[in-house]
């Protein structure tokens, strides 16, 4: 069978299936108070996504998701604040035209940094231009210097740590703490209304299976092949020629740039932006989202951070005390009992079944499952 | 900047905020003391370090009101009761979570990172429960109190004089035990390479289990010596444990020596930095310091020239 094809038939019902999940059942099921919820936990599964991709796929474990979510979220966050604080809007401000958090503050103009978010085609290359380049920049200084594995992680858990207080720090110019709020309308058209809810919700998913084609497109690429031989033998790899450092590079920003995309999803449909989405224990958790929705696998990994935040949401909601526990057993289960998670215990208990079924049934069927097993026999660990 | 100060208040500035760095020091390398054993020896990512840090505390502060109200004669010096107990409970801890939860992920560092974060959170919430969420202060006893004066413009609180004495003496004795004591060897052996050391009639898993505990139990001990300038809640652990690793990384990961030195320059430089900023900026610029040299130089200041 052709190895690049751009994706085989199994996988294909598995994203048909989550399309029809997201695209009908869910929007016929939920109100759309609870659709927005999902909207807000899809927003995640941006960035879950490019951790199977830089995590699963390239061994490239970062903690520090947060600073891209945090960056693309606040690139439209301040277009969106920009457009809040027309003149009309904020007559009351001693200096009127400038987004309120910056009044507070005592500043009388716009920083120089904030201007060219009056322009949204500016605001979208930005939203994947500057995580992209930070991106860039931490992982050449890392990778050309073959730092890897646990310094790697440690480093991105700093900067993690370093953006979050820079935020809180700089009231005047980030909202501080609080964030950014009161994020009113899209080019004159307003978010905040149910409709406008639905309407982003469905552009959202959209876009995530715009992301979700890319991630499939790299994993069946040569590329896909490298990052995953790199991850098993690095060394093996450099030796054949490969530069390693660069490969590295690449997933990092991927996972960079689609964390990003999450994160200015995010601005869009809960229409703040704060420090709470940046630092270290959301990065985290976003890692969490993946590693229970199996971190080698795409689909996965939107399945994971809808449950997890399911399960935080409904349990928060009854047990608070309990759902820590929850969590933390959550993590702990799933590293020492499923480390390929949700996406694990699929492949190796219920397809099976499945694929018995049906090929009792139709014996033709089975050379598709098989060709499939090969696909995802990327090796666990 | 400098202009509205004489020259010799200037030196009692930095007299007394380096001497407020050396307390963060000393915080920092007990704290860092724990995970560099843990980290650098054994090579697990312990992310609950801050909260067997925290247990330390509250062990803490349950004997100073336990002396409070049944012993209050002997209250002066519970102190050092309290720090064994620390010790102990903490390193009791540890050696419970080696066997449950680390003692399978030696071969998977990084997932030892998820699951001790798991254990933090668990933990974390557990304190709540038991010890409420509101932070608790121990009383000190009343010769902690008060400052020494050295100079008509400089001077130090006793309690700060008295941690950086425990720091060293920690210190030495954690070197002491890991580079002479028989069993120092025993676990730097496992460290190097584990398949020779159990050749050699080394019990590895018992050397992993106790090299943890002590870990953890120089962890509490911190957390016991942090009672006593700060007070104590569920969630103060989290608030430490990225400078930590910073500075065990920093450091370079396996040498002691190195994880002091890097204790010593970053909580200087951010003390020093505060004066002249606000604390978020100094922490900022201090973290960022230390990011970008570890770009330059990924191994750390001291790094022990190992053959991978």
């Amino acid at each position: 069978m052709n190895a690049n094809r751009f994706t085989n038939r199994s996988e294909l019902i598995g994203i048909l299936v989550l399309a029809a999940f997201l695209v009908v059942i869910l929007p016929l099921c939920l109100d759309v108070f609870r659709l927005n919820l999902v909207a807000k936990y899809l927003t995640y599964a941006f960035v879950a996504l490019g951790l199977v991709i830089c995590w699963g796929y390239g061994g490239i474990l970062s903690l520090g998701q947060g600073v891209f979510f945090g960056l693309g979220g606040y690139c439209m966050a301040m277009f969106l604040k920009l457009e809040a604080s027309s003149v009309e809007n904020t007559k009351i401000q001693s200096t009127p035209g400038i987004p309120d958090f910056m009044d507070w503050n005592q500043i009388t103009a716009l920083p120089f940094f904030w201007k060219p978010f009056h322009s949204l085609t500016f605001t979208i290359a930005a939203v994947i231009l500057v995580p992209g380049i930070f991106a860039l920049i931490i992982g050449a200084a890392m990778f050309k210097r073959r730092v890897g594995g646990t310094y790697f992680a440690i480093i991105t858990q700093a900067v993690a740590a370093i953006l979050t207080i820079l935020i809180v720090g700089q009231q005047g110019y980030t909202g501080g703490i609080n964030g950014m709020t009161d994020l009113r309308t899209l080019k004159g058209w307003d978010i905040r209304p149910d409709h406008a809810k639905i309407v982003l919700y469905f552009f959202e998913v959209g876009c995530l299976f715009i992301c979700i084609f890319i991630a499939q497109f790299i994993r069946h690429s040569k590329l896909g092949r490298i990052l995953v031989a790199m991850r098993d033998q690095e060394d093996r790899v450099r030796f054949s020629g490969y530069s390693v450092a660069n490969f590295k590079i690449f997933a990092f920003c991927v996972a960079a740039i689609l964390s990003a995309i999450g994160g200015a999803m995010f601005a869009l449909q809960v229409g703040f932006m704060s420090p709470s989405f940046v630092g270290i224990v959301p990065s985290i958790e976003m890692v969490i989202y993946t590693a229970v929705g199996g971190r080698l696998s795409i689909l996965g990994a939107v399945y994971g951070t809808l449950l997890v935040n399911f399960a935080k949401t409904s349990l928060s909601e009854s047990f608070p005390e309990l759902w820590l526990f929850g969590l933390g057993g959550l993590f702990i289960a799933v590293v020492l009992a499923f480390p390929n998670g949700l996406a694990g215990i699929w492949q190796d208990h219920v397809q099976p079944r499945i694929d018995r079924l049906i090929s009792s049934r139709k014996p033709k069927a089975e050379s598709a499952w098989t060709d499939n097993s090969v696909a995802d026999g990327a090796p666990a660990e | 900047m400098f202009g509205e100060y004489s020259i010799g208040d200037l030196g009692s500035i930095f007299v007394m905020q380096g001497f407020a760095g050396l307390i963060l020091f000393s915080v920092y390398v007990l704290m860092a003391l724990g995970l560099a054993i843990i980290f650098g020896q054994m090579g697990v990512i312990n992310m609950a370090h801050g909260e067997f840090m925290i247990l330390g505390a509250y062990v803490t502060w349950m004997t100073s009101n336990l002396f409070q109200s049944y012993l209050p004669s002997l209250f002066s010096g519970y102190f050092f009761l309290a720090m064994m107990l620390a010790f102990l409970a903490s390193g009791a801890l540890g050696m419970l979570v080696e066997w449950v939860l680390i003692r399978h992920l030696y071969k998977r560092p990084l997932d030892t990172l998820l699951a001790t974060w798991g254990l933090s959170l668990m933990l974390q919430q557990a304190y709540r429960s038991v010890f409420g969420a509101r932070e608790v202060g121990v009383e000190l006893p009343q010769w902690m109190l008060g400052s020494l004066k050295v100079t008509d413009s400089i001077e130090v609180p006793i309690n700060g004089v008295f941690v950086m004495a425990l720091t060293v003496l920690i210190t030495c004795a954690v070197a002491y035990v890991m580079y002479k004591s028989r069993w120092g060897r025993q676990v730097r052996a496992v460290v190097q390479n584990r398949i020779m050391a159990g050749a050699v009639g080394i019990n590895t898993a018992k050397v992993d289990r106790y090299t943890y505990a002590l870990g953890c139990g120089i962890a509490g001990v911190a957390g016991s010596a942090f009672t006593m300038i700060g007070s104590t809640g569920p969630t103060s652990g989290q608030l430490y444990i990225v400078d930590t690793f910073l500075v065990v990384v920093f450091g370079g990961a396996a040498s002691l020596l190195g994880t002091i030195a890097s204790a010593f320059s970053i909580s200087q430089t951010q003390s020093t930095l505060e004066f002249f900023m606000s604390g978020s900026m100094a922490k900022v610029l201090t973290l960022l310091a230390v990011v970008g040299i570890l770009m330059l130089r990924p191994q750390g200041l001291f790094a022990l020239k190992v053959r991978k």
